[in-house]
């Protein structure tokens, strides 16, 4: 915390006239918890499986794990306030009831995510063990082929070409608009900023919606792979821009300054300050940029249209794309095919993760030169 | 090498020019690469601003068309059946209001104690790393935690529905039109009543906007001045009662704000929702009972079939949504903004 003040310099020094050496001080240990407290959790969590297990369901009507778990957890609550309640005053009683209460959404949440992560990874393993599930794609194959048929590399394929475009048009031009935004200002600048964020709330699906209307059905092109980048990128545009400008407006303005002051211009301010300044923060933005873009499956649903064979060409004919592949095989309701669809959502799952990971050293690379 | 040339009129030759204190007009002349790059940068920005209002524009123009072909009746209809050219969205908007409440309610809580649990709570080294968790779970795809609760979810879901049908279905919200006290209620005829319901899916869209409402409301929490805190905490204050008096106030511009955030992430969420829902076009209060309809699930499902007016119809209800969207973020980030006091240290 910032509020400690370091003691001035002169009195931590040893004076060198008098040699003794200052006592060692010893960092007194600060935990709060003493035999009491931890023998009345326990003496709790002990209570209150016992009698909701006898309860629930040697006495009570009930049954099913969740219900089970809520019971478990209001009479755990009471019990381990009744038993604070016996020797420590009415406050620390509600701070140890309202703990006990806050410790347990992030587990609740985090029980969640690993439940998701878990149980997608477990049930796409039968398909996800077999080596052709990588190498292979769908066509040809039928819903209950067994596992050593058939594989989703036609669906890897065309995430990583719809994303890659998507990226090559979004980037470049969120990133311009940030600086403009932040860089060059002005009453178009605000314009600009306002319409920008204000897109941020466009629901990716209507923007899919909106490149269906327009590419498709108006101007007659096939869905296509190159449909569905523009859709992904219209989807991007706002968000890359936005998340970059909030990083450029950190830049300290004093850099700037500087940089003026030493006769530099303003390309030069940008090329060469700003943007040096700013890039671990946007490279972090524009990497989760992409994974948020590698995630979505509404606007591929309306623009790509699912092909189970390799498409390598993002002009013509319809491109899978990871989301959609976990999609369509989920729809067709063979137990096979969802299975197939487990193991795809757990390769976009790894996908993600690397992206995030990739993030983060992003971000952390240039803190530590 | 290139430079701004600021240029300055040069000192006229009269003495009397040192006398007025008058600020010299600077003329700016920019070099000739400090030209291309903001025009450069104007054009991209510019062209941007142009696709980004297109869209908006192009949404608000097919509105004319619909309105025109379908009348005020677009409203007030709850029926979609293209097939008989009877199209309307009264059902949809109340199916996407209530889908986006229950996750709210279910993930307002959780987002809530998980931001306090993550700056007052945790330890000092495990603070990064729940973090990190948080905004790790805001990439998972919708379609991961979609799956998720349709498969792994929905059995346990269905079983928590039944029960709270069961016993409070005289509360209209609980009501579910099935015969709840069937004895073997897993294989009663009315079983499918209690799965694709709007509080099903409502599960998949709260694990959705949860990241976004505790990493809103952390923020805040985390800006809550520590002399405060540790004044609270000197008087004798147990952690809960600092919480009550220093953070919470401090962070109730974040708490609101994040939570509308989420309500906009919530409205717009669709493959999550597709793939729970079955889809059903009525306006009914019971969320537990099977078969809701929201605005991005009508999209998904809809477009296929649809002619030129009902695409239309489609654009009109798709912008409906952006314009429900646009006014809960605008507002989020009104108040956001007011909650965070100070700007950003000048180096």
């Amino acid at each position: 915390m910032s509020t400690v003040t370091a003691p001035p310099r002169h009195l931590a020094e040893p004076d060198p006239a008098e040699p003794i050496a200052p006592p060692v001080e010893t960092l007194r240990q600060a935990g709060h918890r003493t035999r009491e407290d931890v023998l009345s959790l326990l003496g709790a969590v002990v209570g209150s499986v016992a009698t909701t297990w006898l309860l629930y369901t040697r006495i009570l009507p009930f049954s099913g794990a969740v219900g089970f778990t809520v019971c478990w957890y209001a009479v755990f609550v009471a019990f381990y306030a009744a038993l604070t309640a016996l020797t420590q005053p009415r406050r620390i009683v509600v701070d140890r009831v309202v703990t006990a209460v806050v410790m347990a959404a992030p587990a609740l949440i985090g029980l969640a995510l690993l439940s998701t992560v878990v149980s997608t990874v477990w049930k796409g393993l039968p398909a996800l063990t077999h080596l052709n599930f990588f190498t292979d794609d769908m066509a040809g194959v039928r819903a209950e082929d067994p596992f050593s048929m058939g594989g989703i590399a036609h669906a890897i394929l065309g995430t990583v070409i719809e994303v890659c475009i998507a990226v090559a048009i979004a980037m470049p031009l969120g990133l311009a608009t940030a600086v403009y935004i932040s860089e060059v200002g002005g009453r178009g600048a605000v314009l600009v900023r306002t319409v920008v964020e204000a897109m941020t709330a466009l629901p990716s699906i209507v923007a899919g919606l909106f490149i269906y209307s327009i590419w498709i059905v108006n101007l007659g092109m096939e869905t296509s792979g190159l449909a569905a980048s523009l859709a992904l990128a219209v989807m991007a545009l706002p968000i890359m821009a936005r998340a970059s400008e909030v990083v450029l407006r950190v830049v300290p303005n004093g850099l700037r300054e500087a940089s003026y002051a030493l006769g530099a211009g303003r390309w030069q301010t940008v090329w060469k300050v700003v943007l040096p300044t700013a890039r671990p923060g946007l490279a972090t933005a524009l990497i989760l940029g992409v994974a948020r873009a590698v995630g979505e499956t509404s606007p591929l649903l309306l623009t790509s249209g699912a092909s189970t064979f390799f498409n390598a060409d993002p002009l013509h004919d319809p491109m899978n794309s990871l989301p959609l592949f976990v999609y369509s095989a989920v729809t067709t309701g063979s137990p096979q095919m969802e299975q197939r669809a487990y193991a795809g959502a757990a390769v976009l799952l790894v996908v993600v993760l690397s992206l995030f990971l990739l993030a983060r050293v992003a971000a952390r690379g240039r803190k530590n030169r | 090498m290139s430079r701004a040339a600021v240029s300055t009129p040069a000192p006229s030759s009269d003495d009397d020019w040192a006398d007025d204190d008058l600020p010299r007009s600077l003329a700016v002349r920019y070099s000739l690469q400090d030209r291309v790059f903001l025009h450069v940068v104007r054009v991209l920005a510019f062209t941007v601003l142009a696709i980004t209002s297109g869209i908006g524009i192009f949404l608000g123009a097919q509105s004319v068309p619909t309105l025109r072909h379908y009348g005020l009746s677009f409203f007030t209809e709850y029926r979609w059946l293209p097939s008989q050219d009877i199209v309307g969205i009264a059902a949809v908007v109340l199916g996407t209001l209530q889908v986006a409440v229950i996750a709210l309610l279910l993930a307002f809580p959780l987002s809530l104690l998980t931001a306090l649990f993550i700056t007052d709570w945790a330890p000092a080294w495990a603070r990064p790393l729940l973090v990190r968790m948080v905004d790790l779970m805001a990439a998972v795809p919708g379609i991961v935690f979609g799956l998720w609760v349709l498969i792994v979810i929905q059995p346990h879901a269905t079983e928590v529905t039944h029960w709270i049908s069961k016993y409070f279905g005289w509360i209209p919200f609980f009501h579910v039109r099935t015969d709840v006290d069937y004895p073997i209620w897993t294989q009663a005829p009315g079983y499918p009543s209690y799965a694709g319901s709007a509080a099903i899916a409502a599960l998949a869209v709260a694990m959705m906007i949860f990241p976004m409402a505790t990493s809103v409301m952390r923020e805040v929490f985390a800006e809550a001045p520590a002399g405060e805190k540790e004044a609270a905490l000197a008087l004798g204050a147990t952690r809960w009662s600092m919480v009550r008096t220093v953070v919470l106030p401090f962070g109730r511009g974040g708490i609101i704000g994040g939570t509308m955030l989420a309500l906009g992430r919530a409205l717009g969420e669709t493959i999550s929702v597709v793939m729970v829902i079955s889809q059903a076009f009525e306006i009914k209060p019971y969320v537990l009972e099977s078969g809701t309809a929201t605005i991005s699930a009508l999209i998904a499902s809809g477009f296929k079939e649809a002619s030129p007016a009902q695409l239309s119809a489609l654009l009109t209800a798709g912008f409906l949504l952006f314009v429900m969207t646009l006014v809960v973020n605008s507002l989020a980030a009104v108040v956001v903004a007011r909650s965070r006091g100070g700007g950003v240290t000048e180096l």
